[in-house]
């Protein structure tokens, strides 16, 4: 009986809880009807904005090629060895490792080890690049021992022209922040942006455009397979420059050891045909990561190699500004080129002395003579006359002064002197004084090495020749309108430019003797210490430069366009304390005149349009 | 077939293969096809190799088969004869935990002997029935319904229960609460005690919240508002929920789950393997597991209703409402319908010990079944 109830008393509740369960049953399946029913296409969308992601594909960058075609910069295969920090079980034994087989310095690691730190654990980190492939062999060899460490050839930028393009070229760098803020792009692992140079400049049309790719993510972000479509990434564009590499490097070449900048341009139509600046450095070894003893030598190094000094450096043109000073007295009517003036080594001025070079006086000169001679006293004399303002804006005309984007960045203005510039930056006027330094090209007066290669060009052309570096960033020569200036007064100057060739012109000896080609051209030595009194009127005289330290040596110039009677180069030749501008320039111009016409330079490839 | 042939007093004692040949294999065999289940999820999430979970999950089930099925046949006089001992082996294990037990998730929960690591308050799940099963074996139906005869199930309830909230182990204690409780309900102890304590409970709750650590707060909290913490303990919900619902009526196939092979779904070899199997079979794979358990425990909790004697009624029907719960939880959880607690879904979820919780409870519940028509003498049988 009483087990009777009991069992009853079971079987009921048994039948409850069953019941229950059902509900419960009843209930999850409800639920699940719910979530994948009902909200299935919520969640299905869901779940595929979880796995699929956007990935940028990097383009490669453009090329860039001389006039004749040869590659100045170029991609070519990296072999890098990477690391995947989540791949790896511990990390300092791996890099030790892998330290064994390849050089990693102190600076390099502490940077891996930054990076590492910082970024996602499944972005590959790169170790070295620039491998040769012995070393990269060999890490493959060890790779199975090396938890994470992968090889990889990626494309790097090569620079063929190394050091003699440096400073046109530019180099590339690891983007920075202000870089990422830019293009997205630049956030891929191992993409560079340009540094300097064209490569700066030029940027966005090297660069490209970058391509997409769907791809599959896992819940950290790492890569599973990738979904089609994919768009490809647009290789950025060529760059052709007007430059002429084999004369390039010829120029490179003859400068040696010299802190020097020369520029040659095409003066019918401005083409830059070489534009060197020694000393140079390799942009190669920027774009693996310069060490710092490198580059603190660099730094160090008094020539300044990072600087381009063909754009960059601002010099006292000396006396080549003479045949400015000439023309702007020849426009004034002051003078005509048979005008003669005494010189007897020195010209007084109130109670100041302004000596020419040639202590002892060169006589009587006509303007021939004057220019051939470089004779200082005839341009102070015709400068006593000549207002500031009037050799300013001659000056001017012929390109001082000005920049001309030709794409290499760091292009200075220079400086042309005039009444407002010293009442504005100096707050004094002007004293006549000043107008005889500026006259034989001392003073405030400064010139580039472009800037003086231009003012070249515009003398043997009359036209207002700009040059350019990359072709088709202006058309052609033809276009350029004629300066105005009286033909037969710039006529005179162009011969008095080609007497300094001549026998007893200053560069006579140096250079034209030597050339088979008629060239013109003009001689500069510019003073960077001042010469006292004493030091005149001492034993030896002026001390030889040879005697001086480095930095006080004079400049030593050259400005010449060839051939004489139809002109198609024109060249600047600055060696910063080079000494005279007969001794050391003007040889050097000469060669590099010869080696041009020689080379017989291939119009620019046909425009790029970009 | 009258009361008295029904309760009159009958031993059967079959020979040991004609109790294996009488063992239900329908339910054996609806356990098999779970654990199947189990193991191509485990395939499945290892990206379609059999290492390293499949292959061990599978060793596993084959060893805890065997089990289920020994212990399926011995005499349920045996297994009511040692019901105390057991619960008190628990105990002692539980304390033992207590003092130089492992660490996991927060609590002391393994007990190192060597060979294998032992989790004690799997036994005690087990054991608590038992010994409550057996208390009310000897209680008549008055009896049962005094309030009197409440005192030792509380003491046998609430000791191991307070060992395991001490761990602090939240889903095994409402376990063994469930369990303790199921078996007092179906004992015949009055139904408004279980009103009663349901309120009091629920007033107690506010206190309760005090002495839950913190992980077991957050998860509660997170489970009322997943929403609220999307990156931390939401997150696991989150994903689940678009690996269930991204599922669809059939599923993205087997082995073509993205939730889960691009790890998006957090412990999916564990706690969330429903949820792996739901996103690669749909709801449709999903009902089939859902009434293959429906099944089993159904069995189970009604098989006792033929069962001859009551040590035997409550034992199969308190585990299988047991061993319900742990599947409710689990499904629950991953649907976001409970808190994750930490419930793995036994014979699917990778582990050895849910597993093996499982196969020996249901071996007893197999055991009930075979000795149905057994009848045991209130003091008990004698057999030991």
């Amino acid at each position: 009986m009483r087990e009777g109830l009991r069992y009853q008393t079971f079987s009921r509740r048994a039948l409850l809880l069953a019941g229950f369960q059902g509900l419960a049953l009843a209930a999850l399946g409800a639920r699940l009807y719910y979530l994948s029913v009902v909200n299935g296409e919520k969640y299905r969308l869901r779940a595929d904005k979880n796995r699929i992601s956007i990935r940028l594909i990097a383009p490669e960058r453009g090329e860039i090629f001389d006039r004749n075609g040869e590659k100045l910069a170029t991609n070519t295969q990296d072999l890098r060895v990477l690391l995947v920090p989540e791949q790896t079980d511990q990390l300092q034994p791996t890099l030790k490792k892998v330290q064994e087989i390849i050089e990693i310095d102190d600076r390099r690691l502490a940077r891996i080890e930054r990076r590492i730190k910082r970024q996602r654990q499944f972005v590959p980190v790169t170790l070295a690049q620039g491998l040769d492939w012995q070393t990269f062999s060999r890490l493959n060899v060890e790779i199975p021992r090396l938890p994470g460490v992968q090889t990889d050839a990626g494309l790097s930028r090569l620079y063929p022209g190394g050091n003699s393009i440096a400073h046109l070229i530019g180099y590339m760098s690891s983007p920075d922040d202000e870089d990422v803020a830019k293009s997205p792009l630049y956030q891929l692992p191992g993409f560079k942006v340009g540094r300097q140079g064209l490569e700066r400049r030029y940027e966005p049309q090297l660069r490209g455009a970058s391509g997409t790719r769907r791809v599959e993510v896992n819940a950290v972000g790492r890569e599973i397979r990738e979904l089609p479509p994919r768009e490809e990434a647009a290789r950025g564009g060529d760059l052709h420059l007007t430059l002429d590499m084999a004369l390039q490097r010829y120029v490179f070449d003859q400068l040696g050891e010299e802190a020097a900048g020369v520029v040659v341009l095409d003066v019918a139509n401005g083409d830059v045909l070489a534009m060197a600046s020694s000393p140079g450095y390799d942009p190669n070894e920027f774009t693996r990561g310069i060490s710092n003893a490198n580059w603190q030598s660099l730094l160090k190094d008094p020539r300044s190699p990072l600087l381009n000094k063909s754009v960059s450096g601002q010099y006292p043109p000396g006396s080549t500004i003479k045949m400015i000073v000439a023309l702007a007295a020849l426009e004034q009517g002051l003078i005509s080129a048979d005008s003669t003036y005494f010189c007897n080594g020195k010209h007084r001025l109130g109670d100041h002395t302004f000596h020419c070079w040639q202590n002892r006086g060169h006589g009587k000169m006509d303007m021939m003579q004057a220019v051939a001679n470089s004779c200082d006293v005839y341009f102070y004399k015709i400068a006593e006359q000549l207002d500031i303002d009037l050799i300013a804006d001659m000056a001017k005309r012929f390109g001082l002064g000005a920049t001309f984007g030709v794409g290499v960045g760091g292009e200075k203005e220079g400086l042309v002197p005039t009444r407002d510039w010293k009442r504005i930056y100096q707050q004094r006027s002007w004293q006549l004084g000043e107008t005889l330094n500026v006259a034989i090209g001392q003073g405030a007066m400064l010139a580039t090495p472009l800037q003086l290669a231009v003012m070249t060009a515009r003398l043997a052309t009359g036209m207002a020749v700009v040059p350019r570096l990359v072709s088709g960033d202006h058309d052609v020569a033809a276009f350029f309108p004629a300066l105005d200036v009286n033909p037969f007064h710039l006529a005179t100057v162009q011969r008095t430019m080609a007497m300094v060739m001549e026998p007893g012109g200053t560069a006579h000896d140096y250079a034209r003797k030597k050339s088979a080609i008629a060239q013109a051209g003009k001689t500069g030595t510019a003073q960077v210490r001042r010469i006292t009194l004493e030091e005149r009127a001492g034993d030896g005289g002026v001390i030889d430069n040879a005697e001086l330290p480095w930095k006080s040596r004079d400049h030593a110039l050259f400005v010449g366009y060839a051939p004489v009677e139809a002109p198609k180069i024109a060249v600047s030749v600055v060696v910063q304390h080079g000494g005279g501008g007969s001794s050391v320039a003007a040889p050097l111009a000469r060669k590099i005149m010869d080696f041009t016409l020689a080379e017989k330079p291939k119009p620019s490839t046909p425009v790029d349009q970009v | 077939m009258g009361t008295a042939r029904m309760f009159g007093p009958r031993r059967v004692e079959k020979p040991v293969l004609q109790r294996i040949a009488g063992l239900n294999w329908g339910v054996v065999l609806a356990n098999v096809l779970l654990a199947a289940a189990g193991f191509a999820m485990l395939y499945s999430v290892a990206n379609g190799t059999w290492d390293p979970w499949a292959s061990r999950q599978m060793l596993r089930f084959g060893v805890a088969l065997m089990v289920m099925l020994v212990i399926a046949v011995i005499d349920i006089r045996y297994w009511m004869a040692i019901a105390y001992p057991a619960w008190f082996l628990g105990i002692m294990l539980l304390v033992a935990v207590e003092l130089v037990g492992d660490t996991g998730m927060g609590g002391r929960r393994w007990l190192d002997i060597g060979f294998m690591r032992l989790q004690p308050s799997e036994l005690v799940k087990i054991a608590t029935v038992m010994a409550l099963a057996r208390y009310f074996h000897g209680r008549n139906y008055f009896q049962s319904r005094s309030l009197r005869s409440l005192l030792v199930p509380l003491l046998l309830l609430i000791i191991p229960l307070a060992l395991v909230v001490r761990q602090p182990d939240l889903g095994t204690a409402l376990m063994i609460v469930v369990g303790g409780v199921a078996v007092m309900f179906l004992a015949g102890v009055p139904a408004w005690l279980f009103v009663v304590s349901g309120v009091a409970i629920t007033a107690a709750i506010p206190v309760a919240w005090q002495f839950l650590r913190d992980y077991q707060r957050d998860r509660i909290l997170t489970f009322i508002d997943p929403e609220s913490d999307p990156l931390g303990a939401g997150y696991q919900i989150a994903q689940s929920k678009i690996a269930i619902g991204s599922g669809g009526t059939t599923g993205k196939g087997f082995l073509e789950g993205t939730q889960s092979h691009l790890n998006f779904l957090p412990e999916m070899k564990t706690d969330f393997i429903f949820t792996a199997l739901v996103e690669e079979f749909g709801l449709m794979g999903a009902a089939i597991v859902l009434a293959l358990y429906g099944i089993v425990l159904g069995y189970g909790l009604l098989m006792g209703i033929g069962c001859r004697n009551q040590f035997g009624r409550l034992l199969a029907s308190g585990l299988a409402v047991s061993l319900f719960l742990y599947v409710l939880i689990n499904v629950g959880m991953v649907m976001g319908l409970l808190p994750v607690v930490g419930v793995p879904l036994p014979l699917i979820s990778y582990g050895g010990s849910a597993m093996l919780t499982w196969m020996v409870a249901y071996g007893l519940i197999l055991s009930v079944s075979t000795h149905r028509h057994v009848t045991i003498a209130p003091k008990g049988s004698g057999i030991i």
